[in-house]
Parts: structure tokens; sequence; C-alpha cells
């Protein structure tokens, strides 16, 4: 198990979690500081994410883009606030339009990742944030109503057909 | 659910001004007053259809001094929860995709049995 812990915590809806590799830190730093690497992990195997622009300085830019099994972009962005290598790295992860420009009402996440060594390996700690509740409850109820009108949708048909 | 929650629900749905309603309440809560003026209705049809949709649970409407606010679902504990939950998902796969990723690294430094148990 890579995984060493989970926490969630409601109150500040923070995700926080431990994992253990046995790769040297350097190593693992690479994963997140050079794009290929970084491509062949960020989005599921149906998602794979190619990284158009990659600035990994203080207020430096990544932007990327996922590709679903049908062929569609999800754009993607992240906004570098703090990098010390090769041992953390803090930046607000968020999703773009069509153009790849940041969507300003889609919510966003505060990621710090931290890279320590431990027993020869690396223990990394993922620690994200949701901006503010009305953003995280505005991601699931679009998902929700997405749902809604789709389930509309066919009702619709049912009733004219 | 039961059929007549379910009944509420398609009921609430089944119109598009009600439809249109949730769809402005997603981003945030809405005060009647200020739903009412974008519908060619008086206040009164606007906060009828808002009953219906609070009736059928897809909304809840709050006081606010002189305002109605209405927002979407009050489960906040459990959509934080499921947001989290989301989260977690996601990152459990990043973090097998990279310790894959290390696993296929040639062995340079052979660390004699490593601490895993």
């Amino acid at each position: 198990m890579t995984v060493t812990s989970v926490d969630k915590d409601l109150d500040n809806l923070t995700l926080t979690l431990i994992a253990d590799f046995s790769a040297p830190v350097e190593r693992v730093w690479q994963l997140w500081a050079d794009p290929r690497q970084l491509e062949r992990w960020w989005g599921p195997p149906t998602y794979p994410a190619t990284v158009e622009q990659y600035d990994l300085t203080p207020g430096g830019d990544v932007s990327y883009f996922m590709t679903s099994p049908e062929g569609e972009k999800h754009y993607g962005w992240w906004r570098i606030t703090s990098v010390t290598s090769p041992t953390s790295l803090e930046f607000t992860d968020g999703f773009a339009d069509q153009e790849g420009k940041p969507s300003p009402d889609q919510p966003t996440t505060n990621v710090r990742v931290q890279l320590t060594e431990r027993e020869g390996g690396t223990r990394m700690e993922m620690r994200s944030t949701f901006d503010s509740r009305e953003q995280m409850e505005q991601m699931v109820n679009m998902g929700m109503v997405e749902g809604l009108q789709e389930a509309v949708g066919q009702i619709d048909a049912i009733l004219v057909g | 659910m039961t059929d007549e929650t379910v009944d509420r629900l398609f009921h609430a749905l089944a119109d598009a001004t009600r439809r249109d309603i949730l769809r402005r309440c997603v981003r945030g809560e809405m005060s009647v007053s200020r739903l009412a003026e974008a519908y060619p209705m008086s206040f009164a049809a606007v906060q009828k259809h808002v009953a219906v949709l609070e009736r059928a649970g897809l909304v809840t409407k709050q006081r606010r001094g002189r305002e109605q606010l209405v927002r979407m679902d009050p489960d906040a504990v459990g959509r934080a929860r499921q947001a989290l939950d989301e989260l977690e998902t996601a990152w459990r796969g990043r973090v097998d995709r990279m310790s894959r990723l290390l696993a296929q690294d040639p062995e340079e430094n052979d660390p004699t049995e490593g601490p895993d148990r």
C-alpha cells in the first residue's frame, strides 16, 4: 500500500493524503517537476493529460488538457504559489474553458505538496483545500443539475412521444 | 424515495420556469425578488414556483431581513463529504500511477529489502 493515510476535514474542506514511496525524494520530485512525467499520472488512463505550458516558478502557470475517450478536451490550470525544489510545492488548481482560460465560475482547490525523506524512501504529504464551501457545493451541484437536466430531457421525450 | 416524493420531484421539474430557477440557484443563493425580475410574471407567481421546488426538497428558503433567499438543497455536510470523497478517489488514483511509474525505474541503488511490510 502506497497510501499511508487519508484524512478528510469537513469543516475546513480539506483532504490530507500521506503516501510513502521507496524512491528517493529527488526522484519523486521529478514526477511533479517534469511535465512529461506529470502527464503520465495526473489524469486517469481514460483521460490522459497533455501539458501545454509549464512554468514551475512562483506566480508561474501550468496549463493542460485531458482528453476523454470520445476525444473531447477538458482544460485545466495551475497557478504556482510557492516552490522549494525538491521538497515542496504549492499551487491553485482549477478548471478552464475550451480556450484554456481559467473559468471564474468553476471551483478551485489549493494544493500543497511536501516531500520528506523517510527510511530511505520518500513520504509525500498532499493537502488539498476547497476555496470555499460555496465553490465546493457548486461543483457537486453542477453535476447534480446536469444529471437532472438529462433526466428531465428523457421525461420530456417520453411525454412528447 | 417514495412514490409521493418522486411525484413531487417530477412535478417540480416538469416546468421550464422552475428548472430555470433551479439553474440560477446552483451558483449560490438568490433572493425571490431578484428571481422575480428575471421572469415576465408577478412576484407571487415566482414565489409559488419556489414553493413547489421547496416541497420537492430541491431548494430551501431562508428569510434574511426583508429578503427571502432561495438556495439549492441544504445538505451541506453531505455534499462536503461527497466532494471530498471524489477528491480522495482522484488522488488515490494519482498516487497509484505515481508508484507504478516509480516501479518502472531501473534499479541502480538496490534498496536491499525496502521498508515494505
